[in-house]
């Protein structure tokens, strides 16, 4: 059997709402990853501090809040700060067009919004992975 | 009896008392033609089982619903759920709602606010004014009800684990208007119980938030008799995947829990239930969901009764404010949600809905923009004065699938219920994590069938379009987060501090010694105290939960 | 880009850099390149002094608030702390949710606290097969307590019992079933019993049971070993590491320690040779033909016996 990848899917701010990000931890598992679930209402240092020491390959993202834009980019500034820059971070959630644009410009590797299917995450998370 | 005299007793006492009360909105209903709307069509034959399931409407089980006549006397209350970035900007929204026709007005808070944070603790951070407006102190709170008379409205507030300080700076605004707190119609969502398992926006453990849930029960028993004191909300435990049946169980529990906490504490009964709101989900499957509300009222009614042992009617009548599904909004071909709202809606009205929000059609994308609030607006308007459901009550009893789905439902939820009782509770259930899977394996099965096609969602799994042309959307201000924290930081050098101190160190002591609330709070709030600073001091004293 | 040879590594892990402590973990947990260097080159006096705390018990019973309480406590007093929490892999797809970490998330941002969420893999017993390696890693950076959380599927998981100085049973009131499962098994082999959520009712009644079966126990070191606690609350706990710092203390003085830390990785020895093994002796077993009417045991001493030149008695 290969090794399964390692990942986190951490909910950074303050929203409740976690039917998507549990959704895709379980259709993670169910594609072999071992996933690291951090829970709601997480600050961008708490997740990037435990993406760090659990060594995982990836970390996906998700909020429903809007407040995407000054809390993804805060997470891959908080990895940088902890020597893990070269960890890839996927972000989900209600993001219009244009802020994806502004996202993926700030480093995350892709932006899923609703309505992705499951198999086009799993296949990023995937790719994603496979580079590290 | 025999079944005419059943029916001529109804209609001589309740029917007549009410009409007496409240007349019917037309002199007479009728159909394209000369032909009467039937008020309320009924069996042929009255049997005990009709009566024991169904019964009259405005009469215990309450299963055709609470009111004898319906909407024929008056609509559903048509209350947008709405607010966003500043109190300001929030202000201008209700008013243009007001204007548009709506009839009650509900408050969004932001996340912050929901939690328990001023705009400026670190918490914070880009959640300022991003769900809901941002309230840190009775300040923000008295512009966001500027010119607005608090005296004819009801107002909805969306606020759980910290409804009392937001409760206490309604009041506050409402006495600056000079409205006394009796006079106030509203609601506060108040049920933390479904955020441990659903929602999210917890703060206290469950045992002390029970404890504050009380205060309130206790103050405006009293002080505030046409407030709702809580609405027991069933609504997120939908939209974080559970089935109907699921919903309706966990909230009837939480409802369970509520009623037998506030007796504990020494509550009469009679004298709270009354003023218990509930709060459903109107989700994509038109029967069961008239179904499912038909079988909430009659569960709640049978458990006011036989297990509480409730004396007046009103303590086993379920109110209830409905919300479209959210989750089922797709953000593909979003003129589809216009449809699904409108099927939504019609559900929540067949199941005789006293309130209802209607989602907009671009909620999956953003915030709604004020044309797409306005057509999810027009939408209860076109039921209810076009489509004819309102003119006759629960135009579905007596179909032979919708009773045996009402039953079902109803037995399902019992038999879910009666689980949660013999693993010792709700709190039980929160804590050992019984309620959170159940609703976790839902949601999961629910997407894996959308995922395989099996569950067609049309624009998103099927029937998709190319190249879509981008909708208009509506952007919060990204400048309103430095803009809140500098006004509540000059809020905070205008106040008298020393006032506040006092205030807080009452407030904790209160606290420390199991003291009611509601007064000490109200104290802190005239004193400018902020939302944040009251919360601490409760944290200090309660603790914080955590998942 | 962090280089990941495994002088690096080493350096890294004595100086508690966070992410050298994740990647020597992932190289063992991978069988990586450097596997060898990296724990041949552990320091071996770290390891020793280490108190390796084993807690299991039935899903629900607050195993993950109990070990995050501990991790309070046990940073109040000074200590550095590492958590491996182990939780089952899929037999289906191999994946696994590593859920335990949720409870432990008030630590994130205190680097005294080193955790690890780890997946079993297919090892059956509760661990995985990496965890004596893993206390290893974390002792060698620094860590004085390693708590080890298992799965907590019941009475099978004895591995814990064998990699740990000191057991800690966590029951909660109304877990009757699981209860007298556990009875002729890890109950009888654990060292502590922690009574959790002693408020809610039937704690009093199982404190009783349990101090019983323990009596023998608590005679010989006069130490108590049935404790109780309510872990969301913090009650209990400083009284719990109490007990066991003195039992530590009776281990240690007694010889009983060493004894222990010696079974344990004579056990975790083997386990290598077998798992080392395995793979020549799949193929050695595919390779072999027209042998299926051999009864298995017969055919797998003729087996050992063409690889190794022992003399195999039975």
């Amino acid at each position: 059997m290969s090794i399964p990848y390692r990942v986190l899917i951490g909910k950074p701010g303050l929203d409740g709402h976690d039917r998507g990000a549990k959704f895709i931890a379980r259709a993670l598992r169910d594609e072999g990853f071992e996933v690291i679930y951090t829970g709601i209402r997480r600050t961008a240092a708490e997740i990037a501090a435990t993406a760090i020491q659990e060594d995982v390959d990836v970390v996906g993202l998700s909020s429903l809040s809007g407040a995407h834009l000054r809390l993804f980019p805060e997470v891959i500034k908080e990895l940088k700060d902890r020597g893990g820059a070269d960890i890839p971070v996927l972000g989900g959630g209600v993001i219009p067009d244009e802020d994806k644009e502004q996202l993926l410009a700030a480093g995350l590797r892709a932006i899923f919004t609703p309505g992705t299917p499951a198999a086009t995450i799993i296949q990023s998370f995937s790719d994603a992975c496979k580079q590290q | 009896m025999n079944n005419n005299s059943k029916f001529n007793d109804w209609q001589e006492n309740e029917l007549a008392a009410s009409l007496n009360r409240f007349p019917e909105r037309k002199e007479e209903f009728k159909l394209h033609g000369d032909a009467e709307v039937q008020r309320l069509a009924m069996p042929k034959v009255i049997d005990e089982q009709y009566e024991k399931s169904l019964g009259f409407p405005g009469k215990y089980p309450f299963t055709r619903g609470v009111q004898p006549t319906m909407y024929r006397g008056r609509f559903w209350t048509m209350r947008q759920y709405a607010g966003f970035s500043s109190a300001a900007e929030s202000n201008k929204r209700y008013r243009y709602l007001l204007e548009q026709g709506t009839t009650g007005l509900s408050v969004a808070f932001d996340l912050p606010t929901q939690i328990g944070y001023d705009s400026d603790d670190a918490m914070s951070l880009g959640e300022v004014g991003k769900v809901g407006v941002a309230i840190d102190t009775l300040a923000d709170m008295e512009a966001l009800f500027a010119d607005i008379p608090l005296a004819d409205i009801s107002t909805s507030m969306t606020i759980n684990s910290p409804a009392i300080v937001l409760l206490a700076m309604y009041i506050v605004v409402a006495e600056k208007q000079g409205v006394p707190a009796e006079k106030l119609r509203g609601t506060i969502q108040n049920d933390v119980l479904k955020e441990y398992v659903a929602r999210g926006t917890y703060i206290f453990p469950p045992r002390p938030s029970l404890g504050i849930i009380t205060d309130i029960f206790q103050w405006c028993s009293s002080n505030m008799p046409l407030f709702n004191t809580i609405s027991i909300s069933g609504y997120h435990i939908r939209e974080a995947g559970s089935t109907a049946a699921q919903e309706v169980a966990f909230t009837l529990a939480n409802g369970i829990t509520y009623v037998q906490t506030a007796l504990d504490a020494g509550l009469e009964i009679d004298h709270f239930a009354k003023r218990l709101a509930f709060f459903f989900n109107a989700s994509s499957n038109l029967l069961e969901e008239v179904a499912k509300f038909r079988a909430a009222r009659r569960l709640w009614a049978r458990i006011m009764k036989n297990r509480f042992e409730a004396q007046h009617p009103a303590s086993m009548m379920m109110r209830f404010h409905t919300q479209t599904a959210g989750n089922t909004l797709a953000a593909q071909q979003i003129d589809n949600n216009i449809v699904r709202v409108t099927l939504q809606a019609l559900a929540a009205v067949l199941g005789g809905t006293q309130s209802l929000h209607t989602n907009s059609r671009d909620e999956a994308l953003s915030l709604p923009t004020e044309a797409s609030v306005r057509t999810a607006l027009r939408t209860q308007q076109i039921i209810a004065h076009e489509s004819g459901v309102a003119e006759t009550v629960d135009p579905f009893a007596g179909s032979y699938y919708m009773e045996q789905l009402t039953d079902d439902i109803e037995l399902a939820a019992e038999e879910l219920i009666a689980k949660i009782d013999d693993s010792g509770g709700v709190v039980s259930c929160i804590e050992n994590g019984f309620i959170k899977s159940q609703i976790e394996q839902a949601a999961y099965d629910y997407q894996k069938d959308i995922e395989s096609g099996e569950r067609v969602i049309v624009g998103v799994n099927a029937f998709q379009i190319e190249g879509e042309e981008k909708p208009e959307l509506l952007r919060v201000n990204p400048e309103v987060e430095e803009a809140q924290v500098a006004h509540l930081q000059s809020v905070r050098a205008q106040r008298d501090q020393e006032e506040v101190n006092r205030s807080l160190s009452a407030l904790k002591q209160a606290a420390e010694s199991g003291d009611n609330l509601m007064n000490p709070i109200m104290d802190a709030v005239r004193a400018y105290g902020s939302l944040g600073e009251i919360c601490t001091v409760l944290r200090s004293v309660f603790g914080e939960y955590r998942d | 880009m962090p280089v990941n040879n495994s002088n690096s590594l080493l350096k890294g892990l004595a100086a508690r850099d966070p992410r050298a402590i994740g990647k020597a973990i992932s190289i063992v947990e991978n069988n990586g390149q450097g596997v060898t260097e990296i724990l041949a080159g552990l320091d071996r006096k770290c390891i020793e002094e280490v108190l390796v705390l084993g807690i299991t018990g039935p899903p629900g019973a607050g195993k993950s608030t109990l070990t995050s309480s501990m991790i309070s406590q046990l940073r109040s007093d000074g200590k550095r702390v590492g958590i491996i929490a182990i939780d089952p892999s899929s037999p289906i797809s191999g994946g696994a949710i590593l859920g335990d970490r949720v409870r432990m998330m008030e630590h994130a941002l205190d680097t005294d606290v080193v955790v690890r969420s780890m997946a079993t893999r297919g090892r059956l017993g509760g661990l995985c097969a990496s965890a004596g390696a893993t206390v290893r890693i974390m002792a060698a950076s620094g860590c004085e307590v390693i708590i080890i959380e298992t799965v907590g599927v019941g009475q099978s998981e004895m591995d814990i019992v064998r990699l740990a100085d000191i057991t800690l049973m966590v029951l909660a009131p109304g877990f009757g079933d699981d209860i007298q499962a556990m009875k002729a098994g890890l109950l009888e082999v654990a060292d502590f019993l922690v009574v959790n959520k002693s408020d809610l009712g039937g704690a009093e009644a199982l404190v009783m049971d349990m101090k019983q079966i323990f009596a023998t126990k608590e005679k010989e070191s006069d130490i108590a070993r049935v404790l109780q606690s309510i872990a969301s609350e913090n009650t209990g706990i400083k009284e719990l590491l109490d007990a066991v710092q003195r039992f530590t203390t009776y281990l240690t003085i007694n010889n009983l320690k060493k004894q222990r830390r010696k079974k344990a990785m004579e056990g975790e020895t083997l386990d290598w040779v077998f798992e080392m093994l395995r793979p020549t002796l799949t193929r050695k077993l595919v390779e072999q033909t027209g042998q299926e009417q051999i009864d298995p045991r017969v055919r797998a001493k003729e087996l050992i016996q063409q690889m190794l030149p022992i003399n195999y008695h039975r």
